[in-house]
């Protein structure tokens, strides 16, 4: 699972029908100090994420384990909402 | 699997109902010769390990399967503590013949 900030909305009126009612988030991966990394990446949000929130995700087929994504095209999704850090 | 160190956790109130009630732990990727390689990643945890523990761990969608029959959202997960680690010859001749 990666360490993200949310930085926007995707909007998608043409999608495949089981997206349908998804909310799909725009990722930067950050560090866990905080610091961007590069890329992007598009997930769909099982939690209820916002903006600027940082956030947990997970990738490949196991984004479709998540509740709330079974069968559908996934291939991230947040599942977690950090509230804080703690680097030993 | 992959060996790998825990460097931290974290907390997450709001998460998605398959995660409830697992630790997350931040690990950081080692070589066999124990030094850090590639980036820090978020960890699901079946073993219990702590802060500091040389661990290894799998990635991918068998990560899940140390839940079963809860399918947990999760793409890699901490499945051991590692006690030692012996290698037979330096990484460097890995690729020298033998």
């Amino acid at each position: 699972m990666i360490l993200a900030r949310v930085v926007g909305t995707v909007v998608a009126t043409r999608k495949d029908p089981r997206l349908e009612g998804k909310k799909l988030l725009i990722l930067k991966p950050v560090t866990p100090e905080g610091k961007d990394e590069a890329g992007y990446v598009v997930a769909v949000d099982t939690v209820g994420a916002g903006c600027r929130e940082r956030v947990v995700a997970v990738a490949g087929s196991s984004a479709r384990m998540a509740e709330g994504c079974k069968d559908t095209p996934v291939d991230t999704a947040i599942v977690g909402i950090v509230d804080e850090v703690r680097l030993d | 699997m992959f060996l790998g160190q825990v460097v931290g956790c974290l907390w997450c109130t709001v998460k998605n109902p398959g995660l409830t009630g697992l630790r997350l732990l931040l690990v950081q990727p080692l070589t066999p010769e124990l030094r850090n390689t590639g980036k820090r990643l978020v960890c699901t945890d079946c073993t219990g390990a702590g802060a500091g523990e040389v661990v290894y761990w799998v990635r991918s969608k068998e990560a899940a399967a140390p839940f079963l029959p809860v399918e947990a959202p999760t793409d890699a997960t901490v499945v051991g503590i590692v006690d030692s680690v012996r290698l037979n010859r330096p990484a460097s001749l890995e690729n020298a013949p033998c």
